[in-house]
Parts: structure tokens; C-alpha cells; sequence
């Protein structure tokens, strides 16, 4: 059974200022599962509606934000919950950091810089669990921090004192003390350089793996992808253009914006001409009619300039979103 | 000024900045005799590449004249940069210097539209007497990057995407018809669809416009795809310098492997080197303070002498290495890197 079910999704974002109103449709029509035990990548360029689609199905959608339609369900093994219909307290009491955490690009502005880390550790479990023996609770955590392969110093040290890659790290360590369900990664290494991404990346695999939980990873950076996700989906302006695993997206990707990504790649040791996509990446306010990708497309024809391709499925677990692909054309 | 053959001369810089109060605190050299040059007449792309926390930034600010080193000298045309002092020198020397910032919308004020950023430059370098031939020269200068006037005029900042407003900026950077751009981190901010669209600019504007390019980044997948020559950067120093095919297809520095190493592959059946586990420094400061080479806390090859005493600087076929797994078959390398 899924973790997760989103059922055509739809959030805008709407404000009215002076009597203008404007609808910025930035997640639109997005259906997808999280299955348990593995890892789930979403890619896509800024402002293609992943931070929107995660702040939905986290419970976080707050007003200019709203869902306009669609379905999001968790199965957490004995309970199920409907995001969209939860009071913030449940939400609060029992989901946040229990069952779905979530680990934001910039861990410098996690972590409270006039505190310690143990503390911030101190209050997060205090909020949500309460700490009856302080003797025990800081035993466990020393003892969840080594697990996770981090020098205990960090806890007796202020964020300042550390690295960048080493307070990323120590974000996951907090998002992963009540071994939730669902682990959100947006962006977790975007600022980081290669080195110290490579070691980030490599221990949010190993806490998958030891907890086999699910991870839906999110960036735009397709070579992260390529090394740590299971599936992937690939997202174009608010609406999925491709989902697959990840072999696939990399090995025959059928939508011609994932070809495009996949093509665009630079590599060391490959020197061929690279080209980047005409046109800019659409305004949601003012989305293309049909088809959202047809003004770059180098493949377009009519019919993408007017009707919205359907997202189908070609192959067990493999949706494409265009014109080109016909149902079970493979 | 002298007659030479070099655009840029970077010879034996040191950067030290003092942390802490007025009484101890401690010195943190950002930036530790490196040297480097470009020829005059052939322009070339140069890569800076490390992490952060390396001291490519500051190396960057020298070159732009924006700080002083501590010790050593910057020639830029055969003219030492500490001796450039009064206002109109220090114009003459902005109009062949031009910078490029990472990000785009950072660089022109959401308030202003972009089009008259190009006019000032242009009236104030003194590129056009009035804002007729000014037009002209804007034109000409955009057209360069693969826009037009039309195009720009009039708009803000938000009205363009990031890839156009990147572009915008080259175009800025050239109506002074510079020698040298200098691009921090140009393409980091902007979407991957229109990425190499501006690294590709780069590359032209060094085949037809005859502009060298100083490429400041940490990504070594564009630093490969646009380079000539790259210089590899760890805590202040260049640790490996060279073509830029030399370097990562056969990198040399036990540093430069771990990068190469470390850059993800956009293919999902070549992970396993990557894979393997890494170990990572876990204070920056910690590191700048050590004695001897800065990365033999974290080299698989450490030996004592590495934390004693700098490695040396050695000549290894095209490339400098600064490590002592090259100084018993190669003789130490003559200062700075001829490329």
C-alpha cells in the first residue's frame, strides 16, 4: 500500500491587491504515490511548483495558498490521514517530526544561532514528546547522533562553530530523531559544494536504509538524482512532464524537456556542444493554453498549442505527459 | 608601464585577514601565495574552482582592485595594481576589468529598469558623449549576448527571466569593451534549461570578442565543458593548476581526485566510486590554522613531512602540483604557471 496519495492535485496561489486579482496556478493537476521504503526525487527548474507541492502535502499551504482540488492521503500503518481536512493541533501533536520531518535548504537559518545544538535537540523533543528523564534523553541523543556517523562535539557546539555541510548534517540528525515515515529533503545540498554534497547525500541513503523509510528528495540538480533516487519526476510549470524510475528517466526519457535536461548535462571527459532551450520557463500567472512546455518544444504541432496532454502511462511505472507518446506505444 | 606579454600577472599573493580583537585574535591567510597568469594575445577562459571557503572570492576581489594583498603583486597589462591610486587611473583600469555577479537579481535594483544601467555605464566610461550614440553602443553590446534593445528597454528586473537578466549583465560587463571578465559564480543561480546558454556566451565572447575570461566556480562539470586552463583551490592555496584536460581527466593532487570523485555522474549505473564513503573536515577554520598542507587531515596518502612544512610547488609534464607524492621524480616548478 502507498504512503502517500495525491489524487489531482491543484494549488494556486491568490491575491488580491486594489481590486486586481491574481491566480498563480503553480501546482496543477499533479498526481502521484510515495510508496514505502524508498527513495522518491522531484526535479524541475525554479518556480516549476516544487516547494508549493511540498508545503501542500506537509500540511504547510497557508493563505495567499490554497488547494483548489484534489486529494492528499497518508497510510501511516495503523491510521490514515487526510491532509487536507486536519486540525493544526492533530497536525502538530502527532504528524510533525513523528511521522512526515522535513529538512529545508538552509541550515544555518534552522538552527537557532544563540543556542547549542543539544538544546535546539532539547526543545524540539520537549515540544512535541516532553523529556521525563533529561539523564536518558541526552544519552539517546548522543547515541542518535553516533549512529548517524557525526562527531559527538557537535552537540556542545553553537552553529556558528560548525561547517556548512556539517550543520546540513545536523538538520538531518534533528528531522531524524522520532524516525518518521516520510523524510522531505527540498534542496538539501544546494548550497554545498561537491564534496561535502557527496557526504550529505551519502547519509540520508544510509538512514533510508537503516530505517526504511521513505525520502521524496527534491532538487533541481539531475546528477543527485541520478546517484540517489529511486523514481523520479520530472516537474514543468506546476504539472508532472515525466515520472519513471530512475534508470529510465536517464537511460530513454520519452518527454522532450527530460531529454533536453538529460542532454544539456555537462560531464568531465565529454566535450560535445551543449545547448541551452530557447524561450524562458512560463509565467503561472499567465500559463500557455495546452500543452505548458509547446513555445519551447523543438517538437511542437498543433495539437500541443491547444489541448493539455494527459499524463499516461507507456510502461509499468512510466508516465509521460505529451502529444508525441501514445498510450502503451512501447 | 612597462612593455609585456601578459594580461594578468598574479605573482606570490598573500591575503591575511585578522580575526578577533585588538589584542590577540588570530590570522587567517585567505588566500596564500598563489600566482598565475594570462597571455596578452590569446584570450583564454581560466577556471577557479574549490569549495567554499577556499578563497576564490578574495582572489577575486585583488584582482578587481577591491582589496590589497598583503604581500605579493598584481600586474594587470604590465602595471602593478598598489600603484593604481587616483580616480581616473582606477576608471581606466574598470573600463579593461569587468565583473560578472552570481546573481542577477541581486545585481540590478528591482526598482530601476535594466536598460538605464546600461546607459550610465556607457555615459560614465565615457563609451558615447550623449544618449544617442549611447543607444548605439548599448545596442552593439547587447547584441553580443543575443538580445536586443527592444528587447530590455523599458523593463524591470522581474520582467525578465533569469537567463535574459544573466545575459544583460555579460552585456553591461562589455560596453567598456574590456580585456578581462571576471564571473563569479555566473551560472549557479540560473535555471538549467538556460544554463549553458551563458556558458556558451562565455566561449564566444572569447573566440570573437577576444575578452579572457577568470570562470569562478565549484562546478567542475562547466569548468571541463568551458575552460583552457584551471586552477584548483584549497584553503588559499592552488593546489593543482594546469590545462584543463590534464587536470580532471587525470588529476594528480589526492585533492583533485576526491572533487573529481565527488561530482556527481548524471548516469545512474556509474555510482559506485561515488558511493564510497567520504570523510569531511568539520570546522573550516580549523583547517586554515593547520601548518603544512591543508589537506592531509583528510588524504589517504598523508605522510609526516605533509604536517610539518607547505608542500612544494612541482612541475609534473603540463601541470603544478603542490604535493610531496610528486617531488622525487620532478624537479620544483619555476614560479607561477606558465600556461
Amino acid at each position: 500500500m502507498a504512503l502517500l496519495s495525491v489524487e489531482n492535485l491543484s494549488a494556486y496561489y491568490r491575491t488580491e491587491i486594489y481590486g486586481i486579482s491574481r491566480t498563480v496556478r503553480a501546482v496543477d493537476g499533479v498526481s502521484f504515490e510515495l510508496k514505502p521504503n524508498e527513495i522518491y526525487g522531484v526535479a524541475g527548474e525554479s518556480s516549476c511548483g516544487k516547494t508549493t507541492l511540498i508545503k501542500v502535502i506537509s500540511g504547510n499551504a497557508k493563505h495567499p495558498l490554497k488547494v483548489n482540488s484534489g486529494s492528499v492521503n497518508y497510510h501511516f500503518g495503523a491510521h490514515d490521514v487526510d491532509m487536507l481536512h486536519i486540525s493544526q493541533e492533530e497536525l502538530r501533536q502527532n504528524l510533525r517530526w513523528k511521522e512526515i520531518s522535513y529538512v529545508m535548504q538552509g541550515s544555518m537559518s534552522v538552527l537557532n544561532p544563540v543556542r547549542k545544538i543539544i538544546k535546539t535537540f532539547e526543545d524540539i523533543v520537549a515540544t512535541h514528546q516532553g523529556i521525563p528523564d533529561k539523564k536518558i534523553f541526552f544519552e539517546q541523543v548522543r547515541e542518535h547522533v553516533n549512529r548517524l556517523g557525526l562527531p559527538p562535539e557537535v552537540l556542545t557546539s553553537y552553529p556558528h562553530q560548525l561547517s556548512g555541510g556539517m550543520r546540513q548534517r545536523v538538520a538531518i540528525a534533528l528531522a531524524t530523531v522520532f524516525h518518521p515515515s516520510l523524510i522531505i529533503a527540498d534542496e538539501p545540498t544546494t548550497a554545498l559544494d561537491v564534496v561535502v554534497q557527496r557526504g550529505v547525500l551519502q547519509m540520508i541513503k544510509d538512514i533510508q536504509a537503516l530505517s526504511n523509510n521513505t525520502i521524496l528528495l527534491v532538487t533541481h540538480d539531475m546528477a543527485v538524482h541520478a546517484n540517489v533516487a529511486d523514481r523520479v519526476m520530472i516537474m514543468y510549470a506546476g504539472r508532472i512532464a515525466e515520472e519513471a524510475p530512475t534508470e529510465t528517466i536517464f537511460n530513454a526519457p520519452l518527454h522532450p524537456y527530460t531529454q533536453h535536461l538529460i542532454h544539456s548535462l555537462p560531464m568531465i571527459g565529454e566535450r560535445s556542444n551543449k545547448v541551452g532551450l530557447r524561450g524562458a520557463p512560463p509565467n503561472l500567472a499567465n500559463p500557455p493554453s495546452g500543452c505548458r512546455f509547446h513555445e519551447r518544444c523543438p517538437y511542437v504541432m498543433d495539437i500541443c498549442r491547444t489541448e493539455v496532454p494527459e499524463l499516461v502511462t507507456v510502461r509499468d511505472g512510466h508516465r509521460v505527459a505529451c502529444h508525441l507518446v501514445k498510450e502503451n506505444s512501447l | 608601464m612597462s612593455a609585456t606579454d601578459k594580461l594578468l600577472d598574479v605573482q606570490h599573493v598573500t591575503v591575511e585577514f585578522h580575526i578577533g580583537g585588538l589584542v590577540g585574535g588570530s590570522l587567517l591567510v585567505a588566500v596564500n601565495d598563489v600566482s598565475f597568469s594570462l597571455d596578452l594575445d590569446r584570450p583564454e577562459i581560466f577556471t577557479l574552482a574549490g569549495e567554499s571557503g577556499s578563497g576564490k572570492t578574495t582572489l577575486s576581489r585583488l584582482l578587481l582592485r577591491d582589496l590589497d594583498p598583503t604581500r605579493g603583486k598584481v600586474l594587470f597589462e604590465g602595471r602593478d595594481l598598489a600603484t593604481v591610486h587616483n580616480r581616473s587611473e582606477f576608471k581606466e583600469f574598470m573600463k579593461r576589468v569587468q565583473p560578472v555577479f552570481q546573481n542577477p537579481f541581486e545585481t540590478f535594483s528591482p526598482l530601476r529598469r535594466v536598460d538605464t544601467y546600461l546607459f550610465d555605464t556607457a555615459l560614465n566610461f565615457g563609451m558615447a558623449p550623449d544618449r544617442q550614440t549611447a543607444a548605439r553602443v548599448v545596442e552593439e553590446a547587447l547584441r553580443n549576448v543575443g538580445l536586443s534593445l527592444e528587447e530590455v528597454s523599458n523593463r524591470y528586473p522581474h520582467e525578465l527571466s533569469g537567463g535574459q537578466i544573466q545575459r544583460v549583465s555579460v552585456a553591461r560587463a562589455l560596453i567598456s569593451q574590456p580585456k578581462l571578465i571576471l564571473a563569479d559564480e555566473p551560472v549557479s543561480m540560473v535555471d538549467a534549461s538556460l544554463r549553458m546558454e551563458i556558458v556558451n556566451l562565455f566561449r564566444k565572447l572569447r573566440d570573437e570578442q577576444k575578452v579572457s575570461v577568470i570562470y569562478i566556480t565549484h562546478d567542475l562539470a562547466t569548468a571541463y565543458y568551458i575552460s583552457d586552463h584551471i586552477g584548483i583551490m584549497l584553503r588559499g592555496f592552488i593546489v593543482e593548476s594546469g590545462p584543463v584536460e590534464d587536470v580532471l581527466e587525470r588529476p594528480l593532487h589526492p585533492y583533485t581526485k576526491l572533487l573529481k570523485e565527488s561530482v556527481p555522474a548524471p548516469a545512474p549505473n556509474e555510482k559506485e566510486s561515488w558511493a564510497k564513503p567520504i570523510s569531511l573536515g568539520t570546522t573550516e577554520v580549523k583547517e586554515y590554522g593547520r601548518v603544512g598542507c591543508k589537506f592531509a587531515s583528510r588524504c589517504p596518502h598523508v605522510m609526516e613531512i605533509c604536517r610539518k612544512v607547505d608542500p612544494p610547488d612541482v612541475q609534473v609534464e603540463r601541470q603544478i602540483v603542490k604535493c610531496y607524492l610528486y617531488t622525487e621524480h620532478a624537479e620544483p616548478a619555476a614560479a607561477g604557471i606558465q600556461p
